[in-house]
């Protein structure tokens, strides 16, 4: 496959570069159709968000209300602090201009005036990128008022966070970008309805909106057909953890995880065996090393395994992986982020992360194991977001794939 | 860390900053995030006086700025060293051995994780997932990161950073 969301073209980032490989056409093409045809466009594509949920994005586009007597806006998730994910980073890097593209085509598509990048503090290097391309952009009459000549004007804002794994949580997002601590809000109501300052709002991830020139450049009917059927298009793979290749693999949805391990990623150093393979990001349920053959890189089929697509961020283990500290330090990850609004992930993610840590210490019971399963099955679904939930998967796949650990590590 | 000259504010060239983002969102407010970032630049943390500062400057109440601050943990509540190194233990960069990176920092700078060198030159702590996963382990300096670490390039990043 071509690659179509990180074309390896030298100095892509720049605008005069983007522009002289048909950068910006397929925004000067969407100003010309109605905008219900462009989200016709995005929901015949079948395109899903690429953000964890896989929401169908045409769909999402066509909750928000046609008329509005209040301005809608749309909010572009580039928080990116799900562990093992760093694939928007190479977006921000390597093709901002087609970010900037997808998002005001978007605007477009729903008549919003205002569109905000929330972009997680860390990446201080990466926004000043994107800020750059944003400013050249405004500069070329590509946001702004009445861009292109069309009559459609819209502005565009880069927005930096503070360090807050949970302001990826959109509802989060949009209490961050109002200047708030990042706590989730109760749904409904859904954003389309009452979201940033209460306006309608669509929250759409860095990468989804990255395709969206690439279904309007080859057709929604072409990009339905690449990859898998039920999720189709490219997919930002990150690979990381005990492999030869690290890195941000561009293919199409589906692909076999062994084969994007032992093939795009250069396989185990020292071809040790996988232990277990996260496959995409801390909060998908763990797999087997051994039960990998035939599970592929697409939302149904890891679904069909007992997990997840996530964000695509797959995490791979040798056989001499203690997965047990793995766990810990992940339960230790949610604890720190839980936002404290919910008590079951307030006090439960704590808890974990202290079972788990008898067990790091050799120094578990047999109860323990039962009790970390009880805290996790009470956390997930008793709380306002997912983050709850997120932390109760990991834990919950562990004991039931891997109980032969807890039960090695029980004190003697 | 930059240092402002004017002790007890914003930078003329931050304030019109200010001013100009408050354009870019239906309340003022949206712009505490950005007034807190430039309140660190200027003085390096941000102390009881930098949240009254910001407070006025974005239209909140003090209690609000705190709760922000409080929430957000890139802020530092308290003086951090010239170069605070944020190193990554997270799943990816724990594979690729980023204990062994603690130990090595916390052995050379003779400080525990959470300290600051008595020099006030250095101050040591972990990080949650940067997003380097695939050029782990990794480590944050103020806005720059350091990737694919190893002791050796950790020995000669500290030589740099004065």
């Amino acid at each position: 496959m071509e690659p179509l969301l990180l074309p390896p073209i030298p100095d892509y980032h720049r605008i005069e570069v983007y522009e002289a490989h048909d950068g910006y056409a397929m925004l000067k093409k969407a100003l010309a159709m109605k905008p219900v045809e462009i989200t016709n466009e995005v929901k015949a594509s079948k395109l899903r968000g690429r953000g964890g949920a896989c929401f169908p994005t045409g769909l999402k586009w066509s909750f928000m209300p046609r008329e509005s007597a209040k301005p809608k806006y749309l909010c572009v998730n580039g928080d990116e602090s799900e562990p093992g994910t760093f694939k928007d980073r190479q977006i921000f890097e390597c093709n901002p201009h087609q970010l900037i593209e997808g998002t005001i085509i978007a605007c477009y598509a729903m008549g919003i005036k205002a569109a905000y990048l929330y972009v997680r503090g860390e990446y201080k290097h990466w926004i000043d990128i994107v800020q750059k391309a944003v400013d050249d952009a405004y500069a070329h009459g590509y946001i702004g008022q009445n861009i292109l000549g069309s009559g459609f004007s819209t502005e565009f804002t880069v927005h930096r966070g503070a360090g807050a794994y949970i302001c990826g949580e959109e509802s989060s997002l949009m209490n961050s970008v109002e200047g708030e601590r990042g706590y989730p809000r109760v749904k409904p109501p859904f954003p389309a309805q009452n979201g940033l300052w209460g306006c309608p709002t669509t929250i759409n991830n860095v990468e989804t909106i990255a395709n969206i020139p690439v279904i309007l450049r080859i057709g929604a009917v072409a990009y339905s057909k690449i990859g898998a059927e039920r999720h189709p298009g490219p997919i930002l793979v990150g690979v990381s953890g005990h492999v030869n290749k690290p890195g941000v693999y561009e293919m199409p949805t589906g692909v076999p995880l062994l084969e994007i391990i032992n093939t795009y990623a250069g396989g185990v150093p020292g071809n040790k065996k996988i232990k277990a393979v996260i496959p995409g990001g801390s909060s998908t349920m763990v797999l087997r090393g051994d039960a990998l053959d035939g599970v592929c890189m697409d939302a149904e089929s890891l679904k069909a395994a007992g997990s997840a697509v996530g964000t695509a961020g797959v995490i791979v283990m040798d056989e001499d992986t203690d997965l047990v500290k793995v766990l810990w330090r992940i339960a230790r990850f949610y604890h720190h982020e839980s936002c404290g609004q919910c008590t079951p992930c307030r006090e439960g993610t704590g808890w974990m992360e202290k079972i788990l840590k008898r067990f790091v210490d050799n120094n578990g019971s047999y109860a323990d194991i039962d009790l970390l399963r009880d805290v996790a099955n009470n956390i997930e679904g008793n709380t306002i977001c997912a983050l709850g939930d997120a932390a109760a998967w990991p834990v919950q796949s562990v004991i039931r794939t891997f109980r032969g650990e807890f039960e090695r590590r029980v004190r003697g | 860390m930059n240092t402002s000259e004017n002790n007890t504010g914003l930078s003329e060239a931050n304030l019109r900053r200010i001013e100009q983002l408050k354009a870019h969102y239906q309340n003022p407010q949206s712009v505490l995030l950005e007034a807190l970032w430039m309140w660190q630049g200027e003085h390096g943390w941000i102390s009881e006086e930098g949240m009254r500062y910001v407070a006025n400057l974005v239209g909140a109440p003090h209690h609000h700025v705190l709760g922000v601050v409080t929430f957000y943990t890139m802020f530092n509540r308290k003086p951090v060293g010239r170069h605070k190194l944020e190193v990554c233990t997270n799943v990816s960069c724990m594979l690729r051995n980023s204990e062994r990176l603690l130990n090595h920092l916390e052995a050379r700078l003779q400080i525990k994780t959470g300290e600051t060198t008595p020099d006030n030159r250095f101050t040591l702590v972990e990080a949650e997932c940067l997003g380097s996963c695939g050029t782990a382990p990794a480590m944050q300096v103020g806005d720059r990161y350091y990737e694919n670490l190893d002791t050796a390039k950790v020995d000669k990043i500290l030589d740099e950073l004065k």
